[in-house]
């Protein structure tokens, strides 16, 4: 019962932060005036593929590769199986925007305007207080990256993808869509061709970085398109943990973001990737995410999705050694006139490996959130484990979840477990905390961390306080007194 | 201070229908009240208006209590100043811990008393085994699984902890069994005072026995016909509503 209480006391400590926090909107919202220096234009063909090839003078077999990618995309269809993709305005976007020839690793050179940016944005103290490195994209490009030398002295190489194809040519070459190949998706094709900017992370055999690395990518210009591509390569035995911050301001036209993240945890690794994104709702998020998890390796995927207008993210998990694991946990917010179509896949293709995927999604309005999952468990993989839990909270009576999970079970010995919960919370509910002394956002404070009581250690204080700043707005249209 | 509630000729309406026509009725602390009435005559209606439910328009009248005009405030106002109703029928909240609802809801109607998390778990206990809810909901969502008993004794054991000085029952004894029952009375009986008064809706003698209200009103059509003493509800009992005219 003595632990009972201390998980109380927390609560009401929690309860408290989150009275007192005043992260606003407008915090991120906000558009500078800072004008790309260089852009190569609304559209997308061969030309405008290796113009930005051309200016990034990257070696032959990369321009080839995205001119092969391109082709790719060209081919597939937009996928029509998900959400209405029909808003994406392919060729009225700007696949390309350089803000700077500057790419420091001192905040002092990036620009002003754009330092001003990520100041606003809290980047730079992050960076002193809770981090081993940091690398800040802006547009296009990234702008700033640092690390600590400790790390850099054990052979930790943290950078911008374009810097380290031109100082690492070959680690990054051994990794490069290997395990998102161009042919994967439209959107992986598309990311092939025009990409630009994202992070490098390797990580030596042995070398455990106890604090996380985190990159901050802003959007800036309107109806542009950002195409970052990370690499996270754990070695043998190495232990990091690596952080994503998205946000971009809100306009009018759409903007598409279509990433490629490939994690690589090799033998004995623990990987751990977190990311939180507050798009606006002019955004089409149509990332791809996954891993290589290979022998009693450890990866584990956290994210948090508040933003966007339609966010289409499966993080996948290749269990290609025996006693790999991946957790997966993802809470996602959809908002009113929003889609969230997340979920996860596992796929096991050894002996004793195994998953375990959290989804948490709350819709409010007529917002809408999905959880589609694969798991696959292909003949072999031997005594694997899989289980699979999605919880949804529907705030207005409009409000929908669905939930697809899809599986491909082909060894006898393999188990595998799904649960699936719906709470509603209206105007009955609050009312009744209400009635008994709450305010409106206690109330539904309270409600909204309950509801993510079991993965609250796992997710971003600063996501988990957005969160709940913006449930409350709609809750106190609810609650209101008529 | 012995608190009075005073409503004066409230209506109220509800998706535009009118419910309560004109209602007057006067608690004070240390007075029994049953309010009895036929099904759909409007007496749940006015538990939920006296707290100020958003689906339900005030029309005209008012809500005084100790002086205090609540008759605009919000929930949380109203049950600050010390007015509580208990559900006809709880609703549940998925995800909202029992005791930490009621803690919280402890510090919000009570900020002067400084008890601790411990003290407070420790009084909760006492009462949870009073109205015969076992330790182990403490950590259970509000209501969530509950069956219609463990309702009704969360009920009321929100409304010892939360110690309230105008409540409003709204069938505490539906659903309950014997036994349950007769808990139920007894903490009602023990929470009773000169500081506090009641206002019992019900149907049946059964409570009322246990609990002997000094006063009982006869809710009809959204209006109180009827004021008299217990032996209201016992020709109640006998004859249904028909010899009351409207
Ligand atoms: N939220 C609501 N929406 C529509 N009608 C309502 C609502 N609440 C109450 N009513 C109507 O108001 C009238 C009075 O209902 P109320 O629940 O107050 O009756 P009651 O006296 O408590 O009855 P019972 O003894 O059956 O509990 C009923 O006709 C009911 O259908
Ligand atoms: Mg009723």
């Amino acid at each position: 019962m003595e632990v009972e209480y201390s998980k109380d006391a927390e609560m009401e400590k929690l309860l408290e932060d989150l009275k007192n926090s005043n992260v606003k909107k407008e915090d991120w919202e906000f558009h500078d005036n800072y004008k790309p220096v260089y852009s190569t234009g609304k559209g997308l063909n061969r030309k405008v593929v290796e113009e930005i090839s051309e200016i990034k003078k990257e070696p032959d077999w990369m321009r080839r590769f995205r001119l092969k990618a391109l082709e790719i995309f060209e081919s597939k269809p937009v996928p029509t199986w998900g959400p209405d993709l029909s808003g994406i305005d392919w060729e009225n976007t700007n696949y390309y925007n350089r803000p700077d020839e500057v790419n420091s690793t001192k905040w002092e050179d990036v620009p002003d305007e754009i330092k001003e940016t990520f100041n606003k944005l809290g980047v730079p103290e992050m960076e002193q207080k809770y981090l081993a490195g940091s690398v800040a994209q802006y547009d296009s490009e990234g702008v700033y990256h640092s690390l600590k030398k400790v790390w850099e002295d054990k052979g930790v190489v943290f950078m911008d993808l374009d810097s380290a194809l031109r100082e690492h040519p070959d680690l990054v070459k051994d990794y490069f869509c290997k395990a998102v190949p161009a042919t994967d998706n439209k959107f992986a094709a598309l990311n092939g061709a025009v990409w630009s900017g994202g992070s490098f992370l390797y990580v030596p055999k042995g070398v455990q970085i106890d604090m996380p690395l985190q990159t901050y990518f802003r959007m800036n210009g309107e109806a542009t398109g950002q195409f970052e591509h990370t690499i996270v390569v754990a070695d043998e035995g190495s232990k990091v943990h690596y952080i994503e911050g998205c946000t971009a301001p809100r306009y009018d036209r759409n903007s598409l973001h279509s990433a490629i993240v490939e994690i690589y945890a090799k033998k004995n690794a623990h990987a751990r990737y977190t990311s939180v994104q507050n798009w606006s709702k002019s955004v089409y998020n149509m990332p791809t995410k996954r891993a290589w998890v290979d022998e009693n390796a450890k990866m584990e995927w956290v994210g948090g999705s508040l933003g966007s207008k339609v966010t289409m993210l499966y993080p996948s998990s290749y269990l290609r050694g025996p006693y790999a694991t991946t957790h997966n946990l993802n809470v996602s917010l959809a908002g009113p006139g929003t889609v969230k179509d997340t979920g996860a896949k596992a796929l096991h293709l050894a002996p004793h490996t195994s998953s375990r995927i959290i989804a948490k999604s709350i819709s409010i309005e007529d917002g809408k959130a999905i959880y589609r999952g694969l798991l696959r468990m292909n003949k072999g993989a031997e005594h694997s484990k899989s289980h699979v839990q999605c919880d949804a909270l529907l705030i207005n009576d409009n409000s929908t979840s669905f939930t697809y999970p899809h599986d491909e079970i082909y060894e006898p010995t393999a188990t595998f477990g799904h649960e699936a919960t719906v709470g509603r919370i209206g105007t009955e509910e609050l009312t009744y905390l209400r009635s008994r002394g709450l305010s409106e956002d206690e109330a539904s404070s309270m409600i909204v961390l309950g509801f993510l009581d079991d993965v609250m250690k796992e997710i971003p204080m600063e996501f988990a306080v957005e969160m709940n700043r913006l449930i409350k707005l709609e809750m106190g249209k609810l609650g209101a007194v008529g | 201070m012995v608190p009075e509630l005073k409503i004066k000729d409230l209506k109220a309406s509800v998706e535009g229908k009118q419910i309560l026509k004109g209602v007057n009725l006067t608690v004070k602390g240390g007075e029994m009240h049953a309010l009895m009435g036929p099904n759909g005559a409007g007496k749940s209606t006015l538990g939920n208006v006296l707290i100020g439910h958003p689906n339900y328009e005030i029309t005209g009248g008012s809500i005084v209590l100790d002086g205090i005009d609540l008759t605009n405030k919000t929930p949380e106002e109203r049950a600050r100043a010390g007015l509580f109703l208990a559900f006809q029928s709880p609703v549940a909240v998925v995800g909202v811990k029992l005791s930490t609802f009621l803690r919280t809801a402890y510090r919000q109607t009570h900020p002067e008393d400084k008890v601790t998390l411990t003290e407070f778990y420790d009084r909760m206990k006492v009462h949870m085994k009073k109205v015969g809810l076992d330790e182990s909901f403490m950590s259970r969502s509000v209501n969530d699984g509950f069956s219609g008993g463990e309702r009704k004794r969360f009920e009321i054991l929100q409304m010892v902890m939360l110690r309230p000085k105008i409540i409003i029952l709204d069938e505490i004894d539906s659903g309950l069994d014997v036994d349950a029952l007769k808990l139920v009375a007894d903490e009602i009986r023990d929470y009773y005072s000169e500081n506090v008064g009641f206002l019992i809706i019900t149907h049946y003698q059964r409570i009322l026995k246990n609990i002997e209200p000094q006063f009982v009103h006869v809710l009809k059509d959204g209006k109180i016909v009827v004021d008299g003493d217990n032996s209201v509800s016992l020709r109640i009992e006998e004859e249904g509503y028909d010899w009351i005219k409207n």
